[in-house]
């Protein structure tokens, strides 16, 4: 068997003793492979990629405990917040992710399995590691190949002539929470900060969540959404369960009579971070969504992937499932 | 009575309430783990190993590598190319290299990183045509030509002369991607010594008979000296047929240190283990009027068969064998060759060496139809061999329920109403196969029984057997009870099985091949018919009636017409022992002499063949190719069901397997290293992928079987690929010539077919016009 290698666990019952924890051991959420403390919160990306020797920390800081990250709610002036230690599996069957909202437990109930939701929470998949089948093999096979860029070499097995890590932002709520122009609030010793989702990630395949190693990403808050808003996640993979996205369809869209007031579509599973598609948007912006100009959206954001072949499914068939999940995403908007 | 009814397993309550007890669980006093060093390379030569820095490292009790055992061995009796550990050469990434024998597991995996091996790497050969090109290359040096493990050449009848009868002649190439079992335990044994130095070893296997010769005979000592015995389980698949790298090792530091060692294998490990289905390039010819009626078959097959033997000797002949058993062919040629490549060595996957043809027969078979403008399920009907036939290359047919089986499916999935009405998108296939029950010659050849099983009956009443067989999930030690509990008429909790242990159990070759219901079950039904009589004649006395006046069961024996007199079970065996002393009977199948005179005419004979028929339906997303497999109608003539239930559990395992196959798994490898060696990323299919599985079972009374049974574990695979395959082409109209049949290859299909449609003088397509009257679209799936 693949074995854990041995740590110290921590299960903290305060954001501010985990924090404390952090501090001592200066390590992070980041999953700096070197960090020599990371926080765990269900562990269902960070025990197996320790198994794998992806990361070994020294000190494991558990969140599990940790109320003041539990909880949803929700209200008009607000919007909605949540807990980042809020399991999948309760955000998936939370009554309050209705209309606007909807997209969000789409999303969460499409993670894995259900055992695996139970245990995962928004705000571990928020911090996923991005994932390359170069990279999430074990220790001895990586050592075969001499390692990759993201972990214990300086080239990159997937485009060894390329210009970076190409590994894969493969979490499902985070180009939905995209779309819905969420914000997360982050605390470290020295205060708080509010980011948006967006700014959470960068195009880094290593270091792929911009937090910093002394920071606990605590909750996420959604936008208070006026009348006509609407949204949903489409995921593409090979089966019914288990399967990472091959591709994900994030999207969003305001609705002022047949006409579209807002839109925003994210794709995900295509890069090394969730892709906003910008141009798409404007082109959805204003108009009647006829076939043909979600079939011009589709073409775009088509247009605007650029897998490469490091995950199941082939670069022709990550492409291709972009432009019809796209299309459909957007027309399952407009089924209502 | 017993059997034909739908009892649960006997062990079905230890298993789901976690108390059987498998290899990993075994925990003995003063327990060392191991770990294995496997090769980083897929073909490199070994210059040095040192395993001194491992050595010395705290925890460490011994490191085994290929100077401790330098003994070849295999499977199968003449392609013995195999070290436990490797001697100057590694022939895949994963080969072992070294053992590391430790207190715990953390120190043996801790102590791999300090052995040090140099390697000279070599280059690797990963392909069946890159083997075939390089013949400067070798994988192994005792091959006469390039890389070629072997090659066969058979010939039945005159081929020129059938191909010349033709009214069309088909030429077909098709593609059969590996798979792996993927048994849901993994690998692992534990081995122990006693104080007389004999060693015992618990190990998960299907053959623990072939485990005992082969262990033995590297470790250099007598067979007598090592006990093998089979715990629960896990699944084998095929997969756990041979013995492996820890099955020596632990054998081998058990003797040295006098203390018991555990391996487990990691996943990863599982996959490298492999012995799983090959990768076979197949070309088909054939030859058939204007009515249909095949006037010959040229099957080629070319097999990667990986770094090693395994059973490939068996398997390239079993490519050849069994495409004669379901059709009217009376001329066949059949070239198989079997190659040597850089992975994972290739074995025996459930329906061994007969998937892939059988797939690519089908598959033609449903071109030839729709060429001649023939129904597919009639016309497999009106190529149907009879019973009791033999077959162009020898092999000898009794019960055959092939016709009943296409009728059953088809009347079931409503083939005829339904398929020319279904939506574009949607569509229907179907198959036909045959598969042994059992090899007709053991792995080595000689004289004596496949099966043997001891019955023994105490003054209690309770009934012991024992048989050497191995229950890896699919309900042998069920099959065995129920028919010594039917023959002595007692209950199915008065029988204990004590199977697999060669120290008290009678050999039985192993749970392969599809053998056991119908080999142990004939032997544990002569052992117990044996008892039986003696019971009789017992009860007989003690009841003053004439034994064929007689009938056991409900734990009785009791006068036929005056069922009120009776005498208990145990009594009756308390009188039977006291006239012929000490209870227990043997008894033990050997299968009749069968197959033509020909070298290669062992593979393929059987003592009886099953037979099975598949509709599949599907559904193709005609925008992204999305393949959704609908429902499989599979019926399977089982001979007789011995027991209803564990038969169409074997039905809807082999046709979620076949499924599997057919658009999701593939073994494959990139830079010489397995793709995907997880459940996460080899995709066996979950239970939102499944499709609805109708079994049925075709009961034919196979006069030779066990209350007329046959196989149900292997054959009801064969042909779920070739009818999904079938089903995806009348769906959308691409015919994918490969497995997996994934949406890349049906986008590229069907943009191939555009091409060669757009082509100048391109012939025009000639749809099915029942389906062109029909459809209420006939348009060509946009790209």
């Amino acid at each position: 068997m693949n074995r854990l290698p041995t740590f110290e666990y921590r299960a903290a019952r305060t954001v501010e003793e985990a924090l404390a924890w952090l501090g001592e051991a200066a390590g992070g959420a980041d999953k700096d492979p070197e960090a020599r403390a990371m926080l765990m919160a269900g562990g269902t990306d960070v025990l197996p990629n320790m198994k794998h020797r992806l990361f070994t920390p020294q000190v494991v800081v558990g969140l599990r405990g940790v109320r003041e990250l539990r909880g949803i709610a929700s209200d008009t002036e607000r919007g909605l917040r949540v807990g980042a230690g809020v399991s999948l599996a309760e955000l998936a069957a939370s009554p309050l992710l209705r209309g606007g909202y909807a997209a969000l437990a789409q999303a969460a109930e499409s993670v894995s399995t259900p055992q695996l939701r139970h245990m995962g929470t928004l705000g571990g998949n928020l911090c996923l590691d991005t994932r390359c089948n170069y990279y999430n093999q074990s220790d001895s096979w990586r050592k075969a190949l001499d390692f990759c860029l993201k972990k214990g070499s300086d080239i990159c097995r997937v485009a060894p002539n390329g210009q970076g890590c190409y590994a894969v932002s493969s979490c499902d709520t985070a180009p939905v929470l995209i779309a819905l122009d969420a914000t997360v609030r982050i605390a470290a010793r020295d205060g708080e900060r509010v980011v948006p989702v967006s700014a959470l990630y960068h195009d880094d395949g290593i270091h792929p969540v911009r937090l910093r190693d002394d920071e606990v990403l605590c909750d996420v808050t959604v936008p208070p959404l006026a009348d006509g808003w609407l949204s949903a996640y489409l995921k593409y993979r090979v089966r019914g369960s288990f399967d990472f996205p091959i591709v994900g369809v994030a999207v969003a869209a305001r609705f002022d009579g047949d006409r579209c007031a807002q839109a925003r579509v994210v794709l995900q599973a295509v890069a090394t971070h969730p892709v906003a598609l910008p141009t798409v948007d404007e082109m959805l912006r204003g108009q009647r969504w006829t076939p043909d100009l979600l079939d011009a959206a589709a073409d775009e954001a088509y247009r605007l992937a650029h897998p490469m072949d490091n995950t199941s499914g082939t670069i022709a068939l990550r492409r291709r499932m972009v432009r019809a999940y796209t299309r459909r995403a957007l027309e399952s908007l407009l089924a209502g | 009575m017993l059997i034909g009814k739908s009892l649960p397993k006997i062990d079905s309550y230890a298993k789901v309430t976690g108390a059987a007890r498998y290899a990993d669980d075994i925990k003995l006093p003063r327990m060392a783990f191991g770990r294995i060093l496997r090769s980083p390379h897929p073909h490199a030569r070994i210059i040095r190993i040192d395993t001194s820095r491992a050595r010395a490292y705290p925890g460490v009790l011994d490191v085994i590598t290929g100077a401790d055992l330098p003994v070849k061995y295999g499977i199968m009796p003449t392609t013995q190319d195999e070290y436990p550990f490797a001697v100057d050469r590694v022939r895949y990434v994963g080969d072992p290299v070294a053992a590391v024998c430790a207190v715990d597991e953390e120190t043996a995996e801790a102590a791999l990183e300090l052995i040090d091996v140099e390697y000279e790497r070599l280059p690797a050969l990963l392909s069946i045509e890159e083997s075939l090109a390089h013949e400067d290359i070798k994988i192994h040096d005792e091959t006469r030509r390039g890389n070629v493990m072997k090659e066969v050449h058979l010939s039945f009848g005159d081929m020129e002369e059938g191909f010349d009868e033709a009214d069309l002649v088909r030429e077909d190439t098709y593609f059969f991607e590996g798979t792996t079992h993927a048994a849901m335990e993994q690998h692992a044994c534990v081995a122990d010594s006693g104080a007389d130095g004999k060693i015992t070893l618990w190990t998960s296997t299907q053959t623990p008979h072939y485990i005992h010769r082969e262990v033995a005979k590297v470790l250099r000592m007598p067979q007598s000296h090592l006990r093998v015995i089979v715990p629960a389980v896990g699944g084998g698949f095929g997969g756990k047929c041979e013995p492996f790298a820890y099955d020596f090792a632990a054998c081998l530091f058990a003797r040295r240190h006098g203390r018991p060692i555990k391996f487990t294998l990691s996943r990863e490990e599982a996959f490298l283990c492999h012995r799983g289905r090959h990768p076979v390039k197949i070309i088909l010819k054939t030859g058939v009027k204007q009515d249909g009626t095949i006037t010959a078959v040229h099957l080629q097959t070319f097999l990667d068969g990986g770094a090693y033997a395994s059973y490939g000797l068996a398997t390239v002949y079993y490519t050849g064998a069994l495409l004669t058993v379901t059709y009217k062919i009376p001329r066949y040629k059949f070239d198989g060759m079997r190659l040597y490549s850089n992975k994972p060595a290739c074995g025996p996957k459930r329906g061994h060496g007969s998937t892939q043809p059988r797939y690519a027969f089908e598959c033609q078979l449903d071109r030839i139809a729709e060429q001649l403008g023939l129904d597919p399920a009639a016309y497999r009907k009106q190529l149907a061999i009879d019973p009791d036939t033999t077959t162009v290359n020898g092999l000898r047919v009794t019960s055959c329920g092939l016709v009943e089986c296409v009728d059953r499916v088809v009347d079931s999935s409503g083939w005829q109403q339904r398929r020319h009405h279904l939506p574009v998108g949607r569509g229907m296939g179907m198959a036909i196969s045959s598969y042994v029950t059992g090899a007709g010659k053991a792995i080595y050849w000689n004289d004596m029984p496949h099966s043997g099983v001891i019955v023994k009956v105490d003054r209690g009443g309770g009934v012991a057997v024992l048989c050497g067989s191995s229950d890896i999930g699919q309900g042998s030690d069920t099959m065995l009870a129920t028919v010594v509990a039917e023959e002595l008429g007692v209950d199915l909790l008065d029988i204990r099985v004590h199977a697999g242990d060669t120290d008290l159990t009678p050999v039985d070759l192993g749970s392969y091949s599809s053998r056991v219901t119908f080999m142990a079950g004939n032997a544990a039904r002569e052992a117990a018919r044996k008892l039986r009589a003696w019971l009789l004649e017992a009860a007989g006395e003690l009841l003053d009636a004439a034994p064929d006046q007689l009938e056991a069961s409900a734990r009785r024996i009791s006068v036929r017409d005056a069922p009120e007199h009776f005498v208990s079970f145990a009594e009756a065996a308390q009188k039977a022992e006291a006239t012929h002393g000490t209870l227990s009977a043997v008894g033990s199948y050997t299968p009749p002499k069968l197959g033509g005179q020909f070298k290669g005419a062992g593979v393929g004979i059987s003592p009886a063949y099953s037979y099975t028929a598949c509709v599949a339906e599907v559904e193709v997303d005609p925008e992204t190719y999305d393949i959704k497999v609908e429902k499989l109608w599979v019926a399977h003539d089982c001979g007789r069901a011995l027991n209803p239930t564990l038969v169409a559990g074997q039905i809807e395992g082999s046709a979620y397997m076949g499924f599997g196959e057919a658009i999701f798994e593939e073994q494959v490898f990139r830079k010489g290293l397995h793709k995907a060696p997880s459940l996460l990323e080899y995709k066996l299919p979950t239970i939102y992928d499944t499709p609805d599985i109708i079994a049925m079972h075709v009961e034919t009374m196979d006069r030779e079987g066990p209350y007329g049974a046959k196989e149900a574990g292997e054959g009801p695979l064969n042909p779920i690929i070739p009818a999904i395959a079938n089903a995806v082409y009348d769906a959308i109209g691409a015919r994918v010539e490969s497995t997996p049949i994934t949406p890349d290859k049906i986008a590229r299909a069907l943009k191939e077919q555009q091409r060669r449609l757009a082509a100048p003088g391109a012939p025009k397509p000639q749809p099915d016009p029942a389906r062109a009257a029909n459809r209420v679209s006939q348009e060509a799936p946009t790209l």
